[in-house]
């Protein structure tokens, strides 16, 4: 795995998110009222609606197509509903955001 | 497999709701139904009659639940002819569908008396809500009503009609009233309560004729008396309406013959309802009709546990407010049979237990009727009652020593005492869905477990249930909190953030004491709009708590593109505007245009990051958003009025342009969609919309509350007003009173619904002083809601809402 750096924290509202274009597809990366950043991928297990663009409280983020509400500690559903996004690793060093990837060597070929 | 069923009454109702749970998708669904309408709740007429009630009030399955379940109605479609061959079914218009299994749910028709004059004008029965509804128009005379029937339905009819300010008389062939659930002794009192209220009864009355030439004019008796009408409802009785199915060659005797599966001598055809005769029994009450509900699913679903229909006595209610009767089984005196009467004249109390071998056979209850639960829970159950016998008549409460409270002796049935008749819903089925799904108010209870949701008489009994069995947590008057963050409704929220000036969302949760540290995706956009539009000017618009969709301006779709819809003010464009437009789609490969509803253009599946360029092209040709995705002012349509129709009588156009000039911008509890017609031909489609505008001659009248989505629902008539600038203060101001006052997601239909149609009308018509006081907070706010948010984001507001924050090439991730 390899940290990639994708920019500093107050790039993304408090609140808020935004996304990261990857050769392994959207991620989204979450900023809570508290500072706290999550990264997970832009794609909500129910229809595959992009979660960057949902709501954001606690951590957790309700998904802008049908309300899904979506755990960015854990990437599971929570509630009645079932499944879960990939969790992608991510921190911060001196405000600065950086997210983990592992690129396989076919993949990348 | 299709599935298609004749009638869409109760009883075809139910059954479908079993099916859909036990067996979903296995049916391909089709329902022929010749009333025009849904699923309602026909036992609930007589409430609708005397005012209690409005028909929105009773649907049980609104058009969604068909949309939603993908459930094909014909409305209005009589089926006439069954071809058993062929396995299809042909309807009046000329629709014929085939089927794999058929269900008949024809329910049954009112008996007509066979005396001359009965097609005369002003003859009604009373069966459906067409016959409300004209009884309902004759009330409005005030005049002089005769129901011919003193059984169940004619005393609801009577009482109705009374209540509606109609002089009513009961003609009742029978000595006394409804003999075939009461005694004698019953039936006086029955007949005093009634004729307390101002309603004559005659009983013994034979009826010979009705007179009149064309129209009702009175009812001949046999002993020659004329009572005066103008209005005759015919209540006295009902045949099971096996026609239709006779007509096809099944089996039929008094009703269509079935077997314990609810089978026809056709085994791939079954009758329920009020049509079926079931081991030589017809039924006019929805308990057994559910039940027959039951079997059939269950047989249709091919379970194998699939049960037998058993008879069982249903006990019978009169709703009528204030008269408290309960009737059930068998109470005719004879040889064998013991009774045990219990009178109080001062109370007007009656109540007779009838015993047959120690065992309840029959109960009549006048009066006071709360132990009718545990009566007919002992009569079902068969209890030898030898050892309370002295007790019996005073009820549950005096068994076992000291006298019980009612909540106590509730607590005392057993688990599986009937709580709702109607339903067959027994006390541990309620009880335990209170505990598993931790429910707390009786709409959840109703949704859940269905007791109290037809008839609605076990009310009573079903809260005190709740009380029972959640002690304090249950407070009948609660309201349903916001969300999960909070105990308040929307209401209190909305009240509190006035009195305690909170402006700003983190003042709300602190003050409010929310549970969670920043909101949820439900109340956080709610008090976002709440401090909106209560601080203009003060409040600063938290993007964050927004949705989607009111953060960028745009719709979003299901893969996660967008679509954009210019302004077009009232509908209205022109060669340029349509260049641009043109432009745009080209420049940025737009794949679909489309022409929406609303009058106004729409490009859909345009890329997040291409959306401040695509508005830019867009605001140099002179557009601005068309909120085509907010909770405020959409469109306001209009047709070309006075400029171009010879009906216009005033220039629709023109005005419904200067509302939408006036009002874009407005952020609203729900989306607010408008129009104006020139003439009551209503081309613009006025009166289904939250506010409307139909131009007469004298002026306009302003139309609101209207609905055409999930629900379907014509406007409600405010008033009519003079001249255009009257028109447009008018609805500004109704606009306003429901900004302030709504509650986040509610439609104008649904806030005028609980707020009433005459309040409205009197703030905003008739208090001068109120109206101008909207007015002027609509004109005050407008002025920080009126900017173009497409221009704002163009020249760089929340830019990070459009580019991703960075971009990995392979190269950066493989390192
Ligand atoms: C005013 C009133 C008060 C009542 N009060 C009570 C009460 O307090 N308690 C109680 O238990 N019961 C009460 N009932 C009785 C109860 O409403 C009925 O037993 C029940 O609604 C019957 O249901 P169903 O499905 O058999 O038939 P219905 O509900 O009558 O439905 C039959 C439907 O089939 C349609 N139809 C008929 N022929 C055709 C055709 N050829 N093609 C297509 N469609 C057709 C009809 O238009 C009708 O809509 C009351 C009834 C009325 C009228
Ligand atoms: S509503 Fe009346 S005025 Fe308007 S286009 Fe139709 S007919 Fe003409
Ligand atoms: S556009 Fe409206 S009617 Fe059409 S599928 Fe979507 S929600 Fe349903
Ligand atoms: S796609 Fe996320 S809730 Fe449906």
């Amino acid at each position: 795995m390899s940290w990639v750096s994708i920019g500093s924290i107050t790039d993304i509202p408090r609140r808020g998110a935004r996304c990261v274009e990857t050769p392994i597809g959207k991620i989204a990366v979450f900023r809570t009222a508290e500072d706290r950043v999550f990264a997970i991928e832009d794609h909500c297990p129910h229809k595959g609606g992009p979660l960057s663009q949902g709501i954001v409280h606690g951590t957790a983020v309700t998904c802008p197509l049908h309300n899904w509400v979506i755990s960015l500690e854990t990437g599971k559903a929570l509630g009645a509903d079932e499944g879960s996004v990939r969790t992608i690793p991510i921190k911060v060093e001196a405000g600065m955001l950086f997210i983990g990837l592992v690129v396989t060597a076919d993949r990348a070929a | 497999m299709k599935l298609v069923i004749i009638g869409n009454g109760m009883a075809p109702g139910r059954m479908l709701e079993h099916l859909l749970e036990s067996a979903p998708g296995r049916y391909n669904v089709t329902i022929f139904n010749a009333e025009p309408r849904v699923n309602y709740d026909r036992i609930m007429l007589s409430p609708v009659l005397s005012g209690e009630k409005n028909y929105e009030q009773i649907i049980i399955h609104g058009d969604g639940w068909y949309i939603k379940n993908g459930i094909t109605l014909y409305k209005g479609h009589r089926i006439v002819a069954i071809d058993r061959e062929a396995k299809t079914v042909t309807s009046d218009h000329g629709v014929v569908e085939p089927y794999d299994k058929l269900v008949i749910a024809t329910g049954s028709v009112p008996f007509i008396l066979p005396v001359p004059g009965n097609t005369l004008a002003g003859v009604l029965s009373y069966r459906d809500l067409d016959d409300v509804n004209a009884m309902l128009l004759a009330a409005q005379s005030r005049a002089k009503a005769v129901v011919i029937g003193g059984g169940l339905l004619g005393l609801e009819a009577a009482a109705g009609l009374e209540a509606q300010g109609m002089d009513v008389t009961v003609l009742h062939l029978m000595p006394t009233l409804m003999e075939r659930q009461l005694d004698p002794a019953a039936g006086y009192l029955l007949q005093r309560a009634i004729e307390d209220r101002g309603i004559k009864v005659i009983c013994k009355a034979n009826t010979k004729a009705i007179v009149g030439d064309k129209k009702v004019e009175g009812v001949e008796l046999a002993d020659g008396r004329i009572i005066p009408a103008t209005l005759v409802v015919m209540a006295a009785g009902i045949k099971p309406n096996a026609g239709l199915a006779k007509d096809a060659g099944l089996a039929t005797n008094r009703g269509i013959v079935v077997d314990g599966g609810m089978q026809t001598s056709d085994p791939d055809i079954y009758a329920l309802g009020e049509c079926a005769e079931v081991g030589g029994h017809v039924y006019g009450l929805v308990a057994p009709l559910y039940e027959m509900a039951r079997v059939a699913a269950a047989h249709l679903a091919d379970e194998a546990s699939a049960a037998a229909f058993v008879h069982s006595d249903t006990p019978t209610k009169l709703k009528v407010t204030g008269i408290e009767l309960f009737s059930l089984g068998d109470f005719a005196d004879g040889e064998d049979r013991h009774e045990i009467v219990l009178r109080d004249a001062s109370a007007g109390i009656y109540k007779r237990v009838v015993l047959k071998d120690n065992r309840i056979i029959g109960t009549v209850l006048y009066g006071e009727t709360a132990d009718g639960a545990w009566f007919n829970d002992l009569k079902k159950k068969q209890v030898d009652i030898t050892d309370m016998r002295d007790t019996l008549i005073f009820g549950q409460a005096y068994q076992g020593g000291a006298p019980l409270d009612p909540m106590a002796a509730v607590a005392a049935l057993p688990d599986d005492a009937e709580i709702c008749g109607c339903n067959g819903v027994c006390k541990g089925k309620i009880v335990g869905a209170i505990q598993a799904k931790s429910l707390t108010s009786l709409d959840d209870v109703r949704a859940h477990t269905k007791a109290s949701a037809s008839c609605g008489s076990c009310t009573g009994l079903v809260e005190q249930l709740m009380s029972v069995t959640l002690g304090d947590a249950y407070n009948p008057a609660a309201v349903q909190p916001m969300c999960g963050c909070t105990t308040l409704g929307h209401d209190d929220v909305r009240r509190l953030i006035k009195a305690k000036g909170l402006k700003n969302i983190y003042a709300v949760m602190q003050e409010l004491e929310w549970t969670t540290s920043c909101g949820c995706a439900k109340c956080r956009p709610a008090l976002n709009y709440y401090l909106v539009c209560d601080w203009p000017g003060e409040y600063a618009d938290d993007y964050q708590s927004r949705f989607i969709n009111e953060r960028v301006h745009a719709n979003i779709q299901k893969n996660g593109t967008y679509s954009v819809v210019p302004r077009m003010w009232g509908g209205v464009t022109s060669a340029k505007e349509l260049r641009a437009i043109a432009d745009v789609v080209d420049k940025f490969n737009i794949p679909t245009v489309k022409v929406t509803g609303g009058q106004r253009i729409d490009m859909l599946g345009i890329r997040k990051e291409d959306l401040p360029a695509v508005w830019a092209d867009l605001g140099k040709a002179g557009f601005v958003s068309g909120h085509a995705y907010a909770k405020g002012l959409r469109t306001v349509k209009t047709c070309v009025g006075t400029d171009w129709c010879r009906f216009g009588t005033q220039d629709s156009t023109g005005l419904g342009i200067r509302i939408e000039k006036f009002m874009w911008g407005s952020w609203t509890p729900a989306k607010v969609k408008m129009a104006v017609s020139g003439c009551p031909r209503n081309c613009a489609e006025a009166t289904c919309k939250d506010v409307g505008v139909i131009c007469v001659d004298s002026g306009y009248e302003i139309h609101f509350a209207g609905a055409a989505g999930l629900d379907i629902k014509g406007t409600e008539v405010l008033g009519l007003v003079k001249t255009e600038d009257e028109a447009l203060e008018v609805i500004v101001a109704l606009v306003q009173m429901y900004r302030e006052q709504a509650r986040y997601l509610e439609r104008i239909y649904k806030w005028a619904k609980r707020v009433t149609i005459d309040e409205v009308r009197h703030q905003i018509l008739d208090d001068l002083e109120k109206r101008n006081g909207y007015y002027e907070r609509f004109v005050y706010s407008q002025k920080f809601a009126q900017v173009d948010p497409w221009s704002e984001r163009v020249s760089g507001l929340h830019k990070h809402e459009f580019k991703p924050m960075a971009t990995i090439g392979m190269a950066d991730a493989a390192e």
